[in-house]
């Protein structure tokens, strides 16, 4: 038997690279930005520490190319879907809810990994980059992050009723954990109040967990942001798939 | 007698403050072309939605297949197929591209090359869906409800907006599906269509069934009067034809003169009569009721806007 969730994915890649513009804030963005404050900061080793500014804000960027699939591409594509009435075609066949968003993120999954290579490329050919982490665990703690990211995006997607309202919403979750969990401005730039709150965002904890195991950390180190993350998960999939919106 | 296959019985639903379906009940059998007809808005697509799995009726009882739409839909939908009133698809898909990935919801699926030829989008395969005319899209989506193989075909409005000649192979089709065993339940507003095509048609008005029957049965029943027309000259007695049995009335307006006859064999007599008269037959046409009179007699209103 075919997979309705292979068809979704392969069908979903095909239309986002026929859609170029996508790829710039995906692929390009991240880069550039990470490229501008490597250029202002280097990569010289901070004082007392083995790791540079592009070391420790690497996995920030990794962050912020996960937003940017899985919350701004899955939720925008998801409410389009909606208002042209993509989603009652497909309700008309034989095919669930989570199918049609695990074939979304599948898709925006494989951009996602393209942006990550792409950051690693700079980091290594340029600023030197050093990963000082265990290979496996990272690879574990980056793809927690990614789903968990892609759960709290499910929501908006499976909600937004109109394509306008999608990107209002994505926007709104965008910018916000883009400069308040590190990813746009080192975490440590931002004042007390802003910290606290950005402990409520997924990617603050995302981020912290990736740059723990990448400058060296294991992940058992940090139990409260596997939880955080976990939680995100299970709460992202249930709102999605209950309260999900054909029409 | 043969099987039902949807079992509707009380069907109520409202959207906010409208009554689309106010308590409508009938039954399509195994193998026949049941049709829906009614003006826009009388519910004939929400009567479809709540059968094929797409709403939930507020009240009432729907089985299809033996299945309830409601907690059995994908289970249903494996195997109905529905092509809506109005969908889409994404603009950049190519038609293959769609068909392959429609075809892989479903267990069992019928050649979508072969689908696309019937219905003349083969040169269309490669094509973008934002590239097809209105019309190539209604057959499209005709085309994605036939892809799972399905046993109960519904076809909303399957043919508005198409060209006569598309209409015509369209029914071909529908005919074709019959005999391979489907059942077909099609809603329309064009009258002719119903008549022509289906097996038995169910009226619908305001949300409410008002007659359901056999298009002949339901013409001879409702469809009142033959109307016999001929051009006449200035002066023409149109008094001694109304004389003759079966003739129920006359309205002679100087150019034309309009006879309306509760049976056919009448018309033999009017013919021999207006031969004795010394009437020419050039412009002598007769008019047969049609399911268009059915629903002026029935609801009192043309079934157009
Ligand atoms: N999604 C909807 N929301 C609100 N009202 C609707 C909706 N769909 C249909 N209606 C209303 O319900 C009634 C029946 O509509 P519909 O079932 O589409 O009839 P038909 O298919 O015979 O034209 C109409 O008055 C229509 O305006
Ligand atoms: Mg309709």
């Amino acid at each position: 038997m075919k997979s309705p969730f292979i068809a979704v994915s392969k069908s979903e890649f095909i239309l986002y690279l026929r859609e170029p513009s996508a790829f710039f804030f995906t692929l390009i963005f991240p880069l550039l930005l990470m490229l501008l404050f490597a250029s202002i900061w280097g990569n010289e080793p901070f004082p007392g520490e083995e790791f540079g500014y592009v070391d420790f804000s690497v996995t920030a960027f990794m962050g912020m190319v996960m937003v940017t699939s899985f919350i701004m591409s899955l939720t925008t594509s998801m409410a389009a879907y909606r208002e042209k009435g993509i989603l009652k075609r497909f309700r008309a066949a034989p095919v669930t809810p989570f199918s049609i968003l695990m074939g979304q993120l599948a898709a925006v999954f494989a951009v996602t990994v393209a942006g990550v290579i792409l950051l690693l490329i700079a980091g290594f050919a340029i600023y030197d980059l050093k990963f000082m982490g265990n290979f496996f665990e990272f690879v574990f703690v980056f793809h927690l992050s990614a789903v968990s990211i892609a759960a709290l995006g499910f929501i908006p997607a499976s909600l937004a009723p109109t394509a306008r309202s999608g990107e209002v919403i994505a926007n709104i979750m965008y910018f916000p954990m883009l400069f308040l969990s590190g990813a746009a401005l080192p975490h440590s730039m931002l004042p007390d109040f802003l910290k606290d709150i950005s402990l409520l965002l997924p990617l603050t904890h995302a981020i912290k967990l990736m740059q723990g195991v990448w400058l060296g950390g294991h992940f058992w180190d940090y139990p409260v942001h596997l939880a955080v993350l976990i939680g995100f998960v299970f709460a992202g999939l249930f709102v999605s798939v209950r309260f999900f919106r054909w029409e | 007698m043969s099987e039902n296959v949807v079992t509707v019985q009380n069907l109520i639903k409202h959207y906010k403050d409208v009554k689309a379906v106010d308590g409508i009940s009938f039954a399509v059998k195994r193998g026949e072309i049941f049709g829906i007809v009614g003006p826009n808005g009388a519910g004939k697509t929400t009567t479809i939605e709540c059968i094929a799995s797409m709403r939930r009726a507020d009240s009432g009882s729907v089985d299809v297949l033996g299945l309830d739409p409601v907690k059995d839909s994908i289970v249903l939908k494996r195997r109905i197929g529905l092509q809506q009133q109005e969908s889409e698809i994404q603009d950049r898909l190519r038609l293959w591209e769609a068909m392959e990935l429609f075809s892989s919801f479903y267990d069992t699926v019928l050649d979508w090359k072969a689908l696309l030829k019937q219905l003349n989008l083969w040169e269309k395969k490669d094509s973008f869906y934002s590239a097809l005319s209105g019309g190539q899209k209604k057959r499209f989506f005709v085309a994605m409800a036939l892809i799972g193989d399905p046993e109960i075909v519904f076809l909303d409005e399957f043919t508005s907006g198409l060209d006569p000649q598309s209409r015509i192979s369209i029914w071909k089709l529908v005919k074709e599906l019959r005999d391979q065993g489907r059942t077909i339940v099609l809603s329309t507003h064009y009258m002719d269509e119903a008549e022509k095509l289906c097996d038995r048609v169910a009226i619908i008005d305001h949300g409410k069934l008002t007659a359901l029957d056999s298009p002949s049965n339901l013409i001879s029943m409702h469809g009142g009067h033959i109307r016999v027309q001929f051009d006449v000259g200035d002066v023409f007695d149109g008094e001694s034809l109304s004389r003759l049995e079966g003739v129920e009335s006359v309205l002679n307006d100087g150019n034309v003169c309009t006879l309306e006859v509760s049976a056919s064999s009448t018309i033999v007599e009017i013919v021999k009569k207006l031969d004795a008269m010394g009437q020419g037959l050039d412009s002598f046409r007769i008019e047969a009721p049609t399911l268009e009179d059915v629903f002026l007699n029935i609801t009192g209103r043309e079934v157009r806007d």
